[in-house]
């Protein structure tokens, strides 16, 4: 799962808008609990990978980010002992003692593992749609190396990916039982010191060790917004301000202890469908994107 | 312009008892092309990592002498210091290249200099075109073949224009036709822009005649330092592993050897073994070798024998949409010898995966007629225990000579590159004792970063395994050296299948050094088969020369 450029207007924006309404989505679903707005916030996250060409990376994660949903919210609901509405009595069990299961923490646990879906999401939308090395360049002037390391570990999970499905495959042409566990990861680490080694050489000759501070400000020069990096950060502001906006106004209200509150009425409602709105409005200016 | 000093360096790695480079000392002119040669552990490696700085800078250990770079002592200078001057170019383009894009790769090494975005941007886009690699500017570096890739970091160490270029066997992953194409690069950067150039190579046959001169080491230190032609005639007589096939066949028919094709093709000329330009091809054809040797025979194998590997038909269809077998039809009589050759990203590898059963056709069937062993380009993936007589059973290890008490309590990591793929190629046969060795065996690129004298070692030891061997490689002169069929795979289809000295004796890229030379006259694939259809020794090819004409 890798950055790839594609035909969408996310893909198109400068690295820091498209970036910056990932993280807005995010943040959105940590700053708010409704589920209603956790909804219209993963309605966003998979309409817009869907807008920008990325589905079938976000089904992908899908597939694994929803069992880590449920299991987050099995555990709060089998751990926590808030709320009033008891659903389910287990009795006396040994350790444990008296257990039980309420509406609230199963419905708390779901939310936490809608969040959590959601967190997910964002960040394959945030892998797939924004270029590293544009991202990278943003981040020179603050913090290179940091930024270098951080972009070369992303870059080094695919390759040891491959290096790991080698030597699964390798193992698999020996004959004989195969060997201990112990001996492939004593294997697979100094295949991957080999590696890292190999790198560090890489990024010696390259003058990296005595990298300088460009001249200019800029990350690939000092350019203007284009029309999808003004949308997508207008879009970003706007998430934020009515996820803000509506918390500090009590709108978007939620409460599972010690008996379920959400905030349901029309307030609520809207304010959902316009972070739903203002998160896919951006996808809706195609002029200019080539298929 | 910028030239480099060597004066009296003599270099210990860590630990190391034997020196790496022992009192060297070199004067290369600004603009000079040189390649290194030398066999392995012979200490190009090192000579190019102290000219990059890399040594000691980046390796550690012990370091007598002054090596200078223009004006900057690589003792005071680091590599990122020098990194401005030295341009460096190592043999795996995977590890060297390190950003998302090629457009951001040429650039980073300029951005480090701390260069400007527009002085950048102009940097890269000279690389580019300097290299053709223009339309790949937007391309993810994950999404390059290996020929694409090592053009990209050709292009990072050549953005900036650096004053020196240094390169560390830079063809070796590559098909004959991306070798070639590399070589010619690095010509035209050094006629372009006066760049000096330091490349070891072990397949000499594909760069001496693009080099002004030749140095050879020997256990870190020179044994030689002189033109092309000089370099050639004292390797004919001291060093024949470093000897080019041409060179070998120009001195066998008595010619002094000079580098390349056509140079080889005039001095055959001068001495009237060859007919002038232009007849040369009726020649060519009139001309034969009767081939006797009996590791040479070969027929294509008939439908009532029991093949030791059959593909009927496999297709290997991708869902996301390439192909990367188009309906493969092969069959493996037992105990022949097969090589497989083809460009970067023909499908060699995913054939020899389908044969061992990593893989499975989306179409037709693969059967064999017992276990089949594959050994990939990393031996290094095989060797999971502590010592080498763990690894393999005892008779395995004797068919690999690695078997004496030498070896036995070693570590395989601290085995040498060609140690490493024999104990590999021991994994892989198995217990030949209880009758589980391979029906067919699988080799993928088994010669990469190997020196003639390895190489040697292994077409003899592939010549005495009983099963099947089905070996991809971009290595025509290895080919030639144990193949008695030839396969070549283009797109995922095989476009030829044929004795070898059909296949490699026709054609451009496909071909050894000698079929080149005389144009395929009587299929002639190594030296000594050349120098028979030359002069008409029978001798020499093991068997009569007969020239039909």
């Amino acid at each position: 799962m890798i950055y790839r450029r594609r035909a969408s207007p996310l893909h198109a924006a400068a690295a820091a808008a498209a970036s910056g309404w990932c993280a807005a989505l995010a943040a959105a679903t940590l700053i708010v609990s409704n589920p209603l707005v956790l909804g219209a916030a993963l309605l966003a996250v998979l309409l817009g990978g869907g807008l920008a060409g990325v589905r079938h990376e976000l089904m992908r994660a899908l597939r694994w980010a929803l069992p880590v949903a449920l299991a987050i919210a099995l555990i709060n609901a089998l751990v926590t002992r808030d709320g009033l509405t008891v659903i389910w009595r287990f009795g006396n069990l040994p350790i444990v003692g008296y257990s039980y299961i309420t509406a609230e923490a199963t419905a708390y646990g779901g939310v936490l593992g809608l969040r959590a879906v959601i967190l997910i999401l964002c960040g394959v939308l945030y892998t797939t749609c924004v270029d590293p090395d544009e991202l990278l360049a943003l981040f020179r002037r603050i913090s290179y190396r940091s930024a270098l390391s951080a972009t070369l570990a992303t870059r080094l999970v695919p390759l040891l990916g491959r290096d790991a499905r080698r030597l699964a495959d390798a193992q698999r042409c020996r004959p004989g039982p195969p060997p201990s566990r112990t001996a492939l990861l004593r294997v697979a680490t100094s295949n991957l010191l080999d590696r890292a080694l190999d790198v560090a050489a890489a990024l010696e000759v390259r003058g990296y060790a005595t990298a300088r501070q460009p001249p200019t400000r800029g990350a690939w020069g000092v350019r203007g917004w284009s029309r999808h990096d003004l949308a997508f950060a207008a879009s970003a502001v706007a998430i934020l301000g009515l996820s803000i906006g509506g918390r500090a106004a009590g709108l978007v209200g939620f409460s599972a202890y010690p008996s379920l509150s959400i905030a349901t009425g029309i307030p609520a409602v809207a304010l959902s469908a316009a972070i739903l709105i203002c998160a896919v409005a951006p996808f809706a200016d195609r002029r200019g994107i080539v298929r | 312009m910028t030239g480099i000093r060597l004066d009296r360096v003599s270099y210990h790695y860590p630990g190391a008892s034997a020196p790496a480079l022992d009192d060297v000392s070199l004067t290369i002119e600004p603009g000079e092309l040189v390649v290194i040669a030398g066999g392995s552990g012979s200490g190009k490696s090192t000579l190019l990592r102290a000219v990059s700085g890399l040594v000691p800078h980046f390796h550690g250990g012990t370091f007598a002498g002054a090596v200078t770079v223009g004006d900057l002592d690589t003792r005071t200078h680091g590599p990122g210091e020098l990194a401005g001057t030295v341009g460096t170019l190592f043999q795996d383009p995977e590890t060297q290249v390190v950003m998302g894009t090629v457009r951001a790769e040429l650039g980073f090494g300029l951005r480090n200099r701390g260069l400007g975005d527009p002085a950048v941007a102009r940097g890269v886009e000279e690389a580019a075109l300097a290299l053709g690699i223009s339309p790949l500017l937007d391309r993810l570096t994950a999404d390059l073949s290996g020929g694409e890739l090592q053009r990209t970091a050709l292009g990072a160490a050549l953005a900036g224009r650096p004053a020196v270029l240094v390169l560390d066997e830079p063809t070796s992953q590559l098909d004959p036709v991306a070798g070639d194409e590399l070589i010619g690069l690095l010509r035209r950067a050094n006629e372009d822009a006066d760049t000096t150039i330091l490349l070891a190579e072990h397949r000499l046959e594909r760069c001496l005649h693009a080099a002004d001169r030749a140095i050879a080491l020997d256990r870190g230190r020179i044994v030689c330092d002189g033109t092309p032609a000089e370099f050639l005639a004292w390797a004919v007589a001291h060093a024949p592993a470093l000897a080019t096939p041409g060179a070998t066949l120009l001195a066998g028919v008595g010619c002094e050897p000079v580098a390349g094709v056509k140079g080889a093709r005039s001095a055959l000329r001068r001495r009237g073994l060859l007919p002038d330009a232009g007849t040369d091809a009726d020649w060519a054809k009139s001309t034969s070798i009767p081939d006797k040797s009996t590791n040479r025979r070969w027929r294509r194998p008939r439908p009532h024998d029991q093949p030791a590997l059959q593909l009927r038909g496999v297709w290997h269809e991708l869902r996301s949409g390439p192909v990367l077998l188009r309906g493969v039809d092969l069959t493996l009589a037992p105990g022949e010898r097969v090589a497989l050759l083809g460009r970067n990203g023909a499908g060699k590898s995913t054939l020899l995966r389908h044969a061992a059963g990593l893989m499975q056709p989306t179409r037709g069937t693969v059967r064999a007629a017992g276990p089949v062993g594959l050994l990939m380009q990393n031996p290094g993936d095989y060797l999971v225990h502590e010592r080498v007589c763990d690894e393999a059973a005892a008779a395995a290890l004797r068919a690999v000579a690695l078997d004496g008490p030498a070896f036995a309590q070693r570590h395989p990591r601290e085995l040498s590159g060609g140690e490493k793929q024999r104990l590999a190629l021991a994994v892989v046969l198995g217990d030949l004792e209880h009758d589980s060795a391979p029906a067919v065996l699988c080799l993928d690129e088994p010669t990469r970063g190997m020196d003639r004298d390895h190489k040697r070692s292994l077409a003899a030891l592939l010549a005495r395994l009983d099963g099947a061997v089905l070996v991809a490689t971009h290595d025509t002169e290895f080919a030639a050296s144990f193949a008695q069929r030839v396969l070549l795979l283009a797109d995922g289809a095989l476009i030829a299948d044929g004795p070898a000295r059909e296949v490699l004796s026709g054609g451009s890229y496909f071909v050894t050094e000698t079929a080149r030379i005389l144009g395929g006259a009587g299929a002639a694939l190594t030296p000594a088969q050349g120098i028979a259809a030359l002069t008409g020794t029978a001798g020499a090819a093991a068997g009569p020369a007969v020239v039909k004409a």
